[in-house]
């Protein structure tokens, strides 16, 4: 590739994701740091809403840039993903070392934890092997304070040769001289003095000989020392790297290099076979003895309190049914939270309704016209909103509130052993749990697991977890016909009692068809399992509000009001434009009626389902669409009427069961399934997705009408 | 001094343990290595999963889970 100096510094950036400069002075600075050190909460502070997350170049990890501008000058921020070490060689580990290594930014912002300073000093440690140009946040100093754990910062900064900023992120306190450090390492204000990690004399006299030898090939465009630690190491992926940024073929030359350095130093391979162990140890020794020095912890049993909440959240006795109580307590608060303005949100709509209706007859606007667009786009905008609206609102910052605090891992950790028997990954408990929100985004967090084979599993069974989209149809089915029966404050009992029930349901099924996936198709062992437990952290409120309304719940509304309103429009369409004595409609639900009532369920609600693969909110409006539209017309103002209306069309309980089941188990969403598309780069794998649910749900709805009817209980 | 080290999966909820080999290798053993499980390096056992698998260790301060399979291939002197 003949590349020059082009090919480190802002060439390479280019090339790895697509960076937008303003101009050619701006600064440039990557964000490193190990997972739960509120790195994005340093991001988010410094850039505001300035940032614009991508994908970096052929790799499925996503990546956030922000902006900010200090002392008249332009900062652009590279959000890396979060890392323990640069050295387990993980698609995460090796953007965020080629970013620092090729990229060259003009600064390297490396977020610690100020509560486990001595494991954050390894990734540290490891990027001072690579670049000089280093400032360290210690963040979180308002959780170490709570913790009486002191940290010397003056000192740390002293040992390290760079600065060092304490934060406490959330509250905003240091980011001014976090930003002031990095002004300074990056203009070259201050010259950064870095600790060298030194290796026992063998590896050491390698070093310079391996480094005499390259010196010539990669001249100073990158740490040629930290370049010769790696070819000992036998590193492939940096090889293929730095022959892939500099325009070197060093994969093939390393060999000779390699050996002839081991001649000229008298070496032999041998002594070098347990080299990794070596680097890793004096790592791991040096942060050590960094931190011993540095942090004084004045309470020794600090974490006792996360321990006595460990003990009760993980217990042998109470650690499931807590877990599934709070699920039950969370969809109870959701519920019974959501009842109030969903029906002052549905009265406002369709008195809204009522009123465009009054103009378009004003204006003598056709019958035709007032259908589509009233009737159709607008009736369905106007559910769609004023049932999913509410719930949303309420359910996203409950949801997140359970992540801020830190109980996901522990859910995880409760469930690991199940999955295990699946033969699948415990951090599949963490997808499901991010499909609640959207599938979409449960299969897009499947990358956190490693293992292929496992992710894969994850994907396919994401389905099994009733994401916000079918939460409205479960919960006005469970409130109409279970929950019907009793009285008051007991009734929203029973509905939370029974959507917990269906979720219940739901994560069995994962496990049941991830355990035949991994005896069939996906064959193979479970992988490998090591799951951070992190402390439990003080929840911001108000951040967990903002966040989850802006990240969430507009986007989930947005997403379904841009689907809903041409669905509204086809579905009316189709229920009104008659062919001899029926609609479109009806000739779709008479065909697939036969099939439809071996499941329990009739051709209209078949029909919803697959109308309603753009989007799962839809359903229910379609149902009852097509079943206005076929005849009974009413005022749906009340769940009173809605419940008429079903029965008036023959439902029964065995058709509610039935339409919940096949609610949780069908075919995922058309975004869900472009999106396991893009992840698995497969329209195989797509297409199993879309078939597993879907053949479930027939097998369970139809095994379920057939045992009702046949058992005579209906 | 040999017949005292055990795998890590066999110490007790509440003990602690000092790294004496890794048998793990290849990805597992450098994961392994990046938790900071080096030689010496003291482990305490915390707590069972409901299920009695996976096991939370605490490691250089961090509360790590690992399932029996991953905590057997570490070698361990009890204390």
């Amino acid at each position: 590739m003949g590349l020059t100096s082009q090919s480190t510094g802002i060439g390479a950036l280019k090339e790895m994701l697509d960076i937008q400069l303003n101009s050619p002075d701006d600064i440039i600075v990557a964000l490193a740091g190990n997972p739960n050190t509120g790195k994005s909460t340093v991001f988010n502070s410094l850039t505001g809403l300035n940032q614009h997350t991508g994908n970096w170049t052929g790799k499925t990890v996503t990546t956030a840039q922000g902006y900010y501008k200090y002392k008249n000058k332009n900062f652009v921020l590279v959000d890396l993903p979060g890392t323990y070490s640069l050295l387990s060689n993980s698609v995460e580990e090796e953007i965020a070392r080629d970013f620092i290594c090729f990229a060259k930014p003009h600064a390297t912002v490396v977020v610690a934890d100020a509560t486990c300073v001595e494991r954050n000093l390894n990734l540290v440690l490891q990027i001072l092997e690579i670049t000089d140009k280093v400032v360290l946040c210690v963040n979180l100093m308002d959780e170490a304070r709570r913790k009486k754990i002191h940290v010397d910062l003056n000192k740390l900064s002293k040992i390290l040769g760079i600065p060092v900023v304490g934060t406490s992120a959330r509250s905003g306190e240091g980011l001014k001289d976090l930003m002031e450090a990095v002004y300074n390492v990056s203009q070259n204000q201050i010259k950064t003095k870095p600790i060298k990690i030194r290796y026992n004399d063998s590896i050491e006299s390698t070093i310079v000989s391996i480094e005499n030898a390259i010196k010539g090939l990669i001249d100073d465009r990158i740490n040629s020392r930290w370049i010769s630690l790696k070819l000992m190491d036998e590193d492939k992926s940096i090889l293929d790297s730095i022959d892939k940024y500099l325009g070197l073929n060093l994969t093939k030359e390393a060999g000779d290099i390699y050996r002839s350095a081991i001649n000229n130093s008298e070496m032999d391979k041998y002594r070098f076979s347990n080299l990794r162990d070596q680097i890793v140890t004096n790592i791991v020794k040096l942060a050590e003895n960094i931190s011993q020095q540095v942090i004084h912890i004045e309470n020794k049993n600090y974490n006792r309190l996360d321990k006595k909440i460990d003990d009760i959240l993980t217990s042998k006795l109470f650690g499931i049914p807590v877990m599934i109580a709070l699920l039950g307590l969370v969809f109870w608060i959701t519920i019974v939270g959501a009842n109030f303005p969903s029906e002052a949100l549905a009265n406002l709509l369709f008195g809204i309704e009522d009123k465009l209706t009054e103009l378009f007859m004003a204006y003598n606007l056709p019958s035709w016209l007032h259908g589509v667009l009233v009737l159709g786009v607008y009736r369905t905008l106007a559910w769609v909103v004023s049932v999913m609206l509410p719930p949303m609102a309420i359910f996203f910052p409950l949801f997140t509130l359970l992540e801020d605090l830190g109980y996901l891992p522990r859910v995880a950790f409760n469930l690991d052993n199940f999955f295990k028997k699946a033969c699948a990954h415990g951090k599949q408990a963490l997808t499901m749990c991010m499909g609640f929100g959207c599938n979409a985004a449960g299969v897009i967090g499947c990358r956190i697991i490693d293992s292929p084979r496992e992710r894969l599993i994850a994907t396919i069974t994401n389905n099994f977890v009733p994401c916000n989209g079918r939460f409205p149809t479960l919960i006005a089915i469970t409130t109409i016909f279970i929950a019907g029966a009793a009285k008051g404050a007991l009734q929203t009992i029973i509905a939370a009692l029974t959507i917990t029930g269906i979720i219940v349901l739901g994560v069995l099924m994962t496990l049941l068809v991830s355990k035949i996936l991994s005896k069939t198709i996906l064959k193979g062992l479970p992988s490998s399992f090591a799951l951070e437990l992190p402390p439990y952290r003080k929840p911001q409120i108000g951040r967990i509000i903002v966040r989850s309304i802006f990240d969430r719940t507009i986007f989930v509304l947005s997403r379904a009001v841009m689907v809903a309103a041409p669905a509204g429009l086809v579905i009316w369409s189709m229920a009104n434009i008659h062919i001899g004595v029926g609609s479109l409609l009806d000739y779709g639900a008479s065909f697939l009626n036969p099939f439809a009532r071996l499941l329990g369920m009739d051709g209209y609600i078949l029909m919803a389902f697959i109308l309603g693969l753009p989007a799962n909110e839809i359903v229910m409006p379609i149902i009852i669409m097509s079943y206005m539209a076929s005849g009974v017309m009413i005022e749906l103002e009340s769940i009173e009427a809605l419940r008429n209306l079903l029965i008036s069309n023959g439902w029964t309980w065995l058709t509610a069961i039935n339409v919940m089941l096949f609610s949780l188990m069908h075919f995922p969403c058309g975004t869900t399934l472009l999106t396991i598309r893009k992840e698995t780069k497969s329209w195989k794998w797509t297409f199993i997705s879309f078939l597993v649910p879907t053949i479930t749900g027939i097998v369970i709805t139809f095994t379920v009408t057939q045992t009702v009817r046949l058992l005579r209980l209906i | 001094m040999k017949e005292n080290i055990i795998p890590l999966s066999l110490i007790p909820c509440g003990k602690s343990a000092k790294v004496k080999a890794i048998t793990a290798e290849g990805t597992l053993r450098r994961r392994m290595l990046d938790l900071g499980l080096v030689i010496d390096t003291i482990v305490k056992s915390l707590r069972k999963s409901p299920s009695g698998d996976p096991t939370a260790y605490e490691i250089r301060g961090a509360v790590i889970a690992l399932r029996s399979e991953e905590a057997s291939k570490i070698m361990v002197e009890p204390l």
